[in-house]
């Protein structure tokens, strides 16, 4: 690939990596930083793009890594305060007192349904959207990121019950949503 | 036998730290006779490949 082939490639992936990068960071400045230092580390390391994967797939995993660098360092900077809450308060709401569910949960098919089609992931990004900050930020780490759960709960400083009611929460919310705007009425993605 | 609210437990904390095998194989005894919860846990591994996946390619 020439070097202008390669400019132009990367420049046409700005604003999928800004989009990327503002939901995960919240906060324009730092994502805008978090690009920059991707297209440079990309553009350095030009010669180690095999061509292999595609070049998206490559930039965003450049991308990731950038991330969770801001992430660690703004995590050392701001502590996050602890929930302190119960989530057996969660689980109540679910199911009934013999343990049975209230409702029980839809059908969602076959997942490739969904996962081939690009609106999908318009709706997926609406729904990480409308989470709470706090449970995003933690979600974040643990499904975006990859990072396992024991480092999550040690960057943050929280207590690992807390740790996991975060992720139990961020994790219902989705489930949620994807149901309401995703998986409703005509089941876009999925058969019964 | 574990009621639908103990194997939704087990089934969330599954994707946050590795179960012992006894959890695995109550949730496994559980799922074969629990249309409900074999639902739920599809979900969350939907949900899991979902937001790997993202941006989508």
């Amino acid at each position: 690939m020439s070097d202008a082939v390669f400019h132009a490639e990367l420049d046409q992936l700005r604003p999928t990596l800004m989009r990327f990068a503002v939901l995960q960071l919240r906060d324009e400045q730092s994502a805008e930083d978090a690009v920059q230092d991707t297209l440079l580390a990309a553009l350095e390391g030009k010669d180690k793009f095999s061509g292999r994967s595609q070049l998206r797939t490559w930039v965003i995993s450049i991308l990731k890594n950038k991330i969770v660098d801001r992430i660690r360092k703004r995590v050392r900077e701001v502590p996050m305060e602890d929930l302190g809450e119960n989530e057996d308060e969660d689980f109540d709401s679910l199911f009934a007192a013999d343990g049975h569910w209230q409702s029980k949960p839809a059908n969602w098919g076959n997942p490739a349904a969904s996962l081939e089609q690009s609106r999908f992931y318009d709706v997926l990004e609406l729904c990480m959207t409308a989470l709470p900050e706090k449970l995003a930020r933690v979600f974040t780490m643990r499904e975006i990121l990859e990072m396992e759960t024991d480092e999550i709960c040690k960057e943050l400083a929280m207590s690992s019950s807390n740790c996991w009611v975060v992720l139990y929460r961020a994790r219902m919310r989705l489930r949620e949503c994807l149901q309401l705007k995703w998986f409703g009425d005509d089941m876009k993605g999925a058969s019964e | 036998m574990k009621t639908c609210k103990e194997v939704h437990r087990m089934v969330i904390e599954g994707q946050d730290r590795s179960l012992s095998f006894f959890e695995r194989m109550a949730i496994r005894v559980h799922l074969m006779m629990c249309g409900a919860c074999r639902r739920f846990e599809a979900q969350m591994d939907f949900l899991r490949q979902a937001v790997r996946r993202f941006p989508g390619d």
